[in-house]
C-alpha cells in the first residue's frame, strides 16, 4: 500500500487495514523488546517503560504506515489513555501495599493498647491514647456539624428557596467548602485563645476546627439528597392537611434518608484523617487523655503519625506506618458503611 | 358543602394567571374544568384548598368560601382546609418509603394521630373500599404502595385523599397519565364517591367531562400572555347540547384548544 | 350547614371531635414556627460561624503584619516573609497542576469514553479509593517510599538536565524534596480532577457524540470535536478545584520536603521553597505570641489567596453555562 492508492481508496467502503489482531501482535514485540533490555540490565522498571512505550508508539506507527493518520491518532491517543491509567494506579496500588505491609508489621495487641507515655527508646510504646483521641474529637465535629448542616441544608432547600438569605448562605458554604484545612484550625486556635488563654491546645478546640470543615459537606450532600425528593410527594402530603414542618420530618427525610447517612458517613471519613487543623488546635501529647473540654492537648492518629515521623528514628517510623494502617482501616471502614447503608436505604420499588 | 367563588383573580407575584372567577357549586355533585392548555384552569382548582400557596409569591383576590366559611379570612389555617379539601394530583404520587397500608393511613400518621390497630384497620378498609381498591390488595398491605400500577397508585392516592375525611375531592387531570382502563376504573369510582363528597375535576378530555360532570366550567383565554378567564359555567347537558357562548362551542366542537 | 356538616364529620371520625369542632380556622401551628426557627438559625450560624472566622483570625494575626523583626524567620519583615512563601505555595501547585491535569483528564475520558463497562465502573471506585486517603498518609508514603525511590532519578535529572533551571544544582541525597513532595501533590489532587471531568464528559450531549461518529469521525476526533468543546468550563473549573486544594494542602509539604523560606526554581535540593502551609505546621509548636500572631497572619493571607482562586473557578463555571 502505497499513498498513491489511498485517496482512490478512500472514496470506497473498504481500505487497508491492519491484519486481525495486530495489537497482541504489537503488545508481544513490545513485550519481547522489554525482555531483552531487562536481560540487558535495565531494571524491572525500565524494562515494563521500554515495553510499554514501545506498543505505545509502535501500533500507531504500524498503522500510520498501513492506514492512515488520521487512523493513527486515534490509536495513539487509546495507548496514552490506557498507559495514563495504568501509570495512575500504580502510587494507589504502591500505598496500599506499603501500609498494609508496614503497618501490619507494627501492629501488636501493646501498639494498640499502650499510650506513650514515658516511652523512651526501645521500650513499647503505643496509639491508644491517639485512637480515642481521634475517635473524641471526630465525634465532637460530628455532634457539631450534623445537627448544623442538615438544618442548614432543610433551610436552603424547603424554606429559604430564592431568598436573599438563602443565596448568601449558598455562597457562605461555598466559601466554607474552600477554607483550607490549617486555616481552620488556626481559627480554632485563636478563638480559643481568646476566650480561654494564650496557647490553648484542647480536644474540643480540634473538633471546632474539624467541624468548620465538615459542615459545608453535610449541607452539600444533604442539599443534593432533599432536591431529589419529588415535589410531588410534598404536595401530596401538604393535600392531605400535614403542615410543613411534619411533611419536612415525616416524608421529605424518611424519603431521603439513605442519602443523607451515605453523605455523613463520607463527610465524616473525610475529617477523620484530617491532620493539620488538629496539629494547631489540638496539639499532641504522649499521655491519654479523653477530657476533651480540659485545656490540655489531645492526641489523634494523623497528628501520631505526623510526631512519630518527625521523630526520625527507625522505631518512629515503624510506629508512623502502623498508625497508617490503623487510620486507613478506619477510612475505609467508614466507606464500606456508607456504602451498606447506601444500598439498604436505596428506594423500594418493585413488588 | 358547596363552594361560592366570587371575583376570584390570581396571582403569581406581578403575573396575573386567572381573573375574575365567579362561580358557586353544588355538594355532593361532580364538577368539571374543561379549556386549552395554560388557561388556569388547574391554577384556580388549587386555590380551593390554598394549594398555589406553594409556590413563593402566589396569592388570590376576591372571595372563595365553604360551607359559607371564607378560606382565605383571617384565622384560618391553610393546613386545616386542606384536611377538609382533599386533593388527586396528575401523577399518581404515593410515598415511595411506605407500605400500602401506611400510605393510606399517612393523612393520620404524618400528623401523629394516636389510633388503634382496629380503627386503624378500619379506616384502611373502608378507604381502600372507597376507591375501589381493597379487593386487588388486600393481600398484600404491607407491600410498597410503588409497587401498583400506575391505575392502582392513582386509586391508591383517591384512597389516602378519602382517609382523612374531607368533605372535597379536587382532582387534578386524575387520568391523564393513564391508560384507558385504568381511566374507566376511575371515571367508574368517581360517580360512586358523589354521593358523600363535592368534586371538582379538572380534565383535558371532553368526552370525560360529558361522561362523569354534572356542571362544567369552560375555562379560556384571549390570547397568551393574558389571564384565563371562566367563559361559561352551566349544567354539563346544556353546555355540550346548547352552550351559551359561541366560543364554548367552538372549543367542544373541536375547533380550536 | 356547617354544623351540620361538623356533627357528620364529629361521628365518622377517629373519635377526636376537637378537629371537627375547630374546622378550618385557628389550628396552632406553633410546630411550624419552631422547626421553621431551627432551620434558619443553623443557617444563621454559619452566616456567624464565617464571620467570627475572619473576626477571630483578624485579632490574633493582624498584630503579626508588624511585630518584632526577630519573628519573620530571619526575612527581616512581614513582606520579607510571605512573599516566599506565597511564591513557594504557587509554585508546588502549579508544578503538582502540571504533572496531575494530563493525567487527569486521561483518565477520566478513559472512564467515560474508553474502558469497557466492566473496567470504567471499577477504576471510578479505585479513583475515588484514592480520594479517601488522608493527606498524612500520602505524606508519610511519599517521605519514607517514594523519596528515597526517586534519589536516582534525582542524580540523572541533576546530570542531564542541569541546563533547566529546576534542575541546576547539588541534587538531594534522600528524596525529601520538592519534586517528590510535588508528584504525591499531584497524586493527591488526581482523584477531584478526574471526579469532575468525568462528570462533565459523560454529560457531553449524545447526539453531538453520535454526529461526529456519523460524519466518519474517529473516536478520537469524535473526543477531539464534540466531548472538549463541551465540556471546557467545566474542566476548567475542576483544574481550578485541584489548584485550590493543592495550595491548601499541608502535610505532604510539611513531611516530605525539607524547607527553607526561599525564593528558588530548583526543586530537587536538600533546601525546598517552603509553603505557607507546611511554614505553620512546622512553626505551630512555638510558644512565642508573636511569632503565632506571625503564623496566623499568614494564614490570612493564604485563606485569601484560595478563596480567590475558589472564587475564579465559580466565575468561569458561571461564565460557562451562561453561554
Amino acid at each position: 500500500m502505497t499513498d498513491i492508492d489511498l485517496s482512490a481508496q478512500e472514496t470506497e467502503l473498504s481500505h487497508a487495514t491492519l491484519p486481525r489482531g495486530a495489537q497482541w501482535l504489537v503488545a508481544i514485540a513490545a513485550a519481547a523488546l522489554g525482555g531483552l533490555s531487562l536481560v540487558l540490565g535495565a531494571g524491572i522498571v525500565g524494562a515494563v517503560a521500554v515495553g510499554g512505550l514501545a506498543f505505545v508508539l509502535g501500533y500507531p506507527l504500524w498503522a500510520l504506515l498501513v492506514e492512515n493518520r488520521r487512523s493513527a491518532t486515534d490509536k495513539l491517543v487509546t495507548g496514552l489513555v490506557w498507559t495514563a491509567f495504568g501509570v495512575a494506579v500504580i502510587p494507589l496500588i504502591w500505598l496500599i501495599y506499603m501500609v498494609v505491609a508496614r503497618g501490619t508489621a507494627a501492629i501488636s495487641p501493646e501498639f494498640l493498647t499502650y499510650s506513650m507515655r514515658s516511652v523512651t527508646g526501645d521500650e513499647q510504646g503505643g496509639l491508644y491514647h491517639a485512637l480515642m483521641g481521634t475517635l473524641i474529637v471526630t465525634g465532637i465535629a460530628a455532634l457539631i456539624s450534623i445537627p448544623i448542616g442538615i438544618m442548614t441544608a432543610i433551610y436552603l432547600i424547603e424554606y429559604g428557596k430564592g431568598s436573599r438569605l438563602a443565596k448568601a448562605i449558598t455562597f457562605l458554604v461555598d466559601v466554607m467548602t474552600g477554607i483550607p484545612s490549617i486555616v481552620a484550625g488556626l481559627f480554632a486556635f485563636a478563638l480559643f485563645t481568646l476566650v480561654v488563654g494564650p496557647g490553648t491546645r484542647f480536644g474540643f478546640g480540634g473538633g471546632v476546627a474539624l467541624s468548620l470543615l465538615m459542615i459545608p459537606t453535610v449541607v452539600r450532600s444533604t442539599e443534593e439528597m432533599l432536591k431529589l425528593v419529588p415535589d410531588d410527594l410534598r404536595e401530596a402530603a401538604y393535600a392531605l392537611g400535614v403542615p410543613k414542618w411534619r411533611t419536612i420530618t415525616k416524608m421529605v427525610l424518611p424519603t431521603a434518608v439513605g442519602g443523607i447517612v451515605t453523605g455523613v458517613v463520607l463527610s465524616i471519613s473525610r475529617v477523620i484523617g484530617e491532620t493539620a487543623p488538629l496539629l494547631v488546635a489540638s496539639g499532641f501529647n504522649p499521655n491519654m487523655n479523653t477530657n476533651a473540654l480540659e485545656d490540655s492537648p489531645m492526641m489523634t492518629v494523623p497528628v501520631f503519625i505526623y510526631t512519630q515521623l518527625s521523630e526520625a528514628t527507625a522505631k518512629g517510623v515503624e510506629y508512623a506506618w502502623g498508625g497508617a494502617l490503623v487510620l486507613f482501616v478506619l477510612v475505609m471502614a467508614l466507606n464500606l458503611i456508607a456504602r451498606i447503608v447506601g444500598t439498604i436505604f436505596a428506594p423500594k420499588t418493585g413488588r | 358543602m358547596s363552594i361560592s367563588v366570587k371575583d376570584a383573580s390570581i396571582f403569581y407575584g406581578d403575573f396575573k394567571a386567572v381573573e375574575d372567577v365567579t362561580m358557586s357549586i353544588k355538594p355532593k355533585s361532580v364538577t368539571a374544568f374543561i379549556g386549552p392548555s395554560g388557561c388556569g384552569k388547574s391554577t384556580f382548582l388549587r386555590t380551593l384548598n390554598r394549594m398555589h400557596e406553594v409556590i413563593p409569591g402566589a396569592y388570590v383576590e376576591g372571595k372563595i368560601s365553604i360551607a359559607g366559611q371564607d378560606i382565605y379570612g383571617s384565622g384560618v389555617d391553610p393546613v386545616a382546609v386542606r384536611r377538609k379539601v382533599g386533593m388527586v394530583f396528575q401523577r399518581p404520587n404515593p410515598f415511595p418509603t411506605m407500605s400500602i397500608y401506611d400510605n393510606v393511613l399517612a393523612g393520620n400518621r404524618l400528623n401523629s394521630k394516636r389510633i388503634k390497630k382496629a380503627e386503624a384497620d378500619e379506616i384502611v378498609e373502608d378507604a381502600l373500599r372507597g376507591a375501589n381498591l381493597w379487593n386487588e390488595v388486600k393481600d398484600r398491605l404491607g407491600k410498597p404502595g410503588m409497587g401498583l400500577s400506575g391505575g392502582q397508585q392513582q386509586r391508591l392516592c383517591i384512597a389516602r385523599a378519602i382517609a382523612v375525611q374531607p368533605e372535597v375531592l379536587l382532582m387534578d387531570e386524575p387520568c391523564s397519565a393513564l391508560d384507558p382502563i385504568s381511566t374507566a376504573a376511575i371515571e367508574d369510582l368517581i360517580h360512586e364517591l358523589k354521593s358523600d363528597y363535592t368534586i371538582v375535576i379538572v380534565t383535558h378530555n371532553m368526552q370525560q367531562a360529558a361522561r362523569v360532570s354534572d356542571e362544567t366550567g369552560f375555562f379560556n383565554l384571549k390570547a397568551a400572555g393574558q389571564p384565563g378567564h371562566l367563559v361559561e359555567f352551566n349544567p354539563t347537558k346544556q353546555m355540550f347540547t346548547n352552550p351559551d357562548n359561541p366560543d364554548t362551542e367552538a372549543y367542544i366542537s373541536g375547533r380550536f384548544g | 350547614m356547617v354544623a351540620v356538616r361538623d356533627e357528620a364529620v364529629g361521628e365518622a371520625a377517629d373519635g377526636s371531635v376537637a378537629g371537627a369542632a375547630v374546622g378550618i380556622s385557628g389550628r396552632g401551628s406553633v410546630g411550624d414556627i419552631v422547626f421553621r426557627g431551627f432551620a434558619v438559625a443553623a443557617a444563621a450560624l454559619i452566616l456567624v460561624a464565617l464571620a467570627a472566622v475572619f473576626i477571630f483570625l483578624g485579632i490574633e494575626g493582624i498584630p503579626g503584619f508588624d511585630v518584632d523583626e526577630q519573628h519573620y524567620a530571619g526575612q527581616g519583615s512581614f513582606l520579607g516573609l510571605v512573599v516566599p512563601l506565597l511564591f513557594a505555595t504557587m509554585y508546588a501547585a502549579v508544578l503538582a497542576l502540571i504533572i496531575a491535569v494530563p493525567f487527569s483528564v486521561a483518565i477520566a475520558l478513559f472512564i467515560s469514553h474508553y474502558a469497557p463497562r466492566r473496567i470504567a465502573v471499577p477504576v471510578a471506585y479505585v479513583i475515588d479509593l484514592l480520594a479517601a486517603v488522608p493527606s498524612v498518609v500520602f505524606g508519610l508514603w511519599g517521605a519514607v517510599a517514594l523519596g528515597p525511590y526517586l534519589v536516582p532519578a534525582h542524580g540523572w535529572l541533576a546530570e542531564n538536565l542541569a541546563w533547566l533551571p529546576f534542575f541546576d544544582g547539588q541534587p538531594s541525597g534522600n528524596g525529601r524534596t520538592l519534586f517528590t513532595a510535588a508528584i504525591v501533590l499531584a497524586v493527591m489532587i488526581l482523584p477531584i480532577i478526574t471526579s469532575i471531568c468525568r462528570e462533565v464528559f459523560a454529560q457531553t450531549p449524545r447526539l453531538h457524540e453520535e454526529a461526529a461518529l456519523a460524519l466518519g469521525a474517529t473516536r478520537w476526533e469524535m473526543v477531539r470535536y464534540a466531548v472538549f468543546p463541551y465540556a471546557r468550563s467545566g474542566m476548567v473549573s475542576a483544574v481550578m478545584l485541584g489548584l485550590g486544594r493543592a495550595l491548601g494542602e499541608t502535610m505532604a509539604i510539611a513531611m516530605i520536603a525539607s524547607p527553607k523560606v526561599v525564593v528558588s526554581l530548583f526543586v530537587i535540593g536538600t533546601q525546598n521553597p517552603q509553603t505557607i502551609a507546611a511554614h505553620i505546621a512546622q512553626g505551630y509548636k512555638e510558644s512565642t505570641p508573636d511569632r503565632l500572631s506571625v503564623l496566623i497572619a499568614t494564614g490570612l493571607v493564604l485563606f485569601a489567596f484560595t478563596f480567590l482562586v475558589n472564587a475564579l473557578a465559580r466565575w468561569i463555571v458561571a461564565r460557562g453555562r451562561a453561554k
